[in-house]
């Protein structure tokens, strides 16, 4: 994974990271464990977007964790070691997924649109409120979006959240999922149709 | 182009990735297609959510994470420094 996230709003209360830096260069036990307690619950909350097993999840912080310290001596601060970790832990949660069995894609066509035999929409699509960023930031606008990303069938959902949330290209994403580019653009394209679909009801404006 | 083309088009269009011709055809749909209009603001909204959500999480992080599982990292992390 390259470094395009560094513009990711990631720091966290604490020492600075230049500071912190330092210390873990030089074997600090303690700076150790503030970096594992500043950033294990956000880093764990973004394996279990990839992996639904919480203990696999807690599994992948961990490895990133001890991969990120074992080269703590190549982060050269281009980035914030938050955003860095975050980069490591989708690589590891990524690394696990590859490590498990395959399992059947599951059907998505329940979530895509329907339509007519003259290629008309079956149900004509309504417009949603507008969103304001206070609304956006309110938890249960969050907990909305991330339990419809959650309810996504796994393949599409992995797609999604490389492409539109981590920001790869089509050809890192295909070649991280062992996939082709056509399907990683076909995935992405019903995953953000399916997403839609699960929003809407949430999201519609109410009839005037 | 009927809806069901627009849709099938639609993140191309979005790229910019539909030849000029193509891309001609598809504003002309929408001029006459309200509800193609519609699916294609809320299918932006979409992914505007999911990045904005997923990219923001800092503030929303809950205060509460498994002390066993620090206590593991930890451990690990002093198993592989300290073999012995």
């Amino acid at each position: 994974m390259d470094d395009r996230n560094t513009d990711r709003p990631t720091s966290r209360a604490g020492a600075p990271d230049a500071e912190l830096l330092a210390r873990l260069r030089a074997g600090d036990d303690a700076a150790f464990e503030e970096v594992v307690r500043q950033n294990a619950a956000r880093l764990l909350i973004v394996a279990r977007r990839y992996l639904r097993s919480e203990e696999d999840a807690q599994d992948a912080v961990q490895d990133a964790f001890l991969s990120a310290f074992r080269s703590i001596g190549q982060f050269e601060g281009g980035s914030r070691l938050s955003t860095w970790l975050h980069r490591i832990t989708v690589n590891a949660a990524l690394m696990k997924l590859r490590t498990r069995r395959r399992k059947p894609e599951e059907p998505i066509d329940d979530l895509l649109p329907g339509f007519l035999g003259d290629g008309h929409m079956t149900q004509a699509p309504v417009e949603w409120r507008p969103l304001s960023d206070e609304l956006l930031a309110r938890s249960e606008t969050r907990t909305l979006v991330l339990r419809c990303i959650d309810g996504l069938p796994e393949s599409y959902r992995h797609v999604l959240l490389l492409r539109d949330i981590e920001e790869l290209d089509t050809e890192e994403t295909a070649e991280v999922l062992g996939v082709s580019t056509n399907t990683v653009k076909t995935r992405l394209h019903r995953a953000r149709q399916a997403l839609r679909k699960l929003l809407d009801p949430h999201l519609r404006r109410s009839p005037a | 182009m009927n809806c069901r083309e627009f849709v099938d088009f639609l993140m191309d269009y979005l790229d910019g990735n539909l030849p000029e011709e193509q891309a001609v055809t598809f504003d002309a749909h929408m001029d006459d297609c309200p509800s193609c209009v519609t699916y294609l603001d809320t299918y932006r909204e979409t992914i505007r959510l999911g990045k904005c959500i997923c990219g923001c999480l800092d503030d929303a992080v809950p205060a509460d994470v498994p002390e066993k599982l620090i206590a593991a990292i930890l451990a690990a992390r002093r198993l592989a420094r300290d073999p012995d």
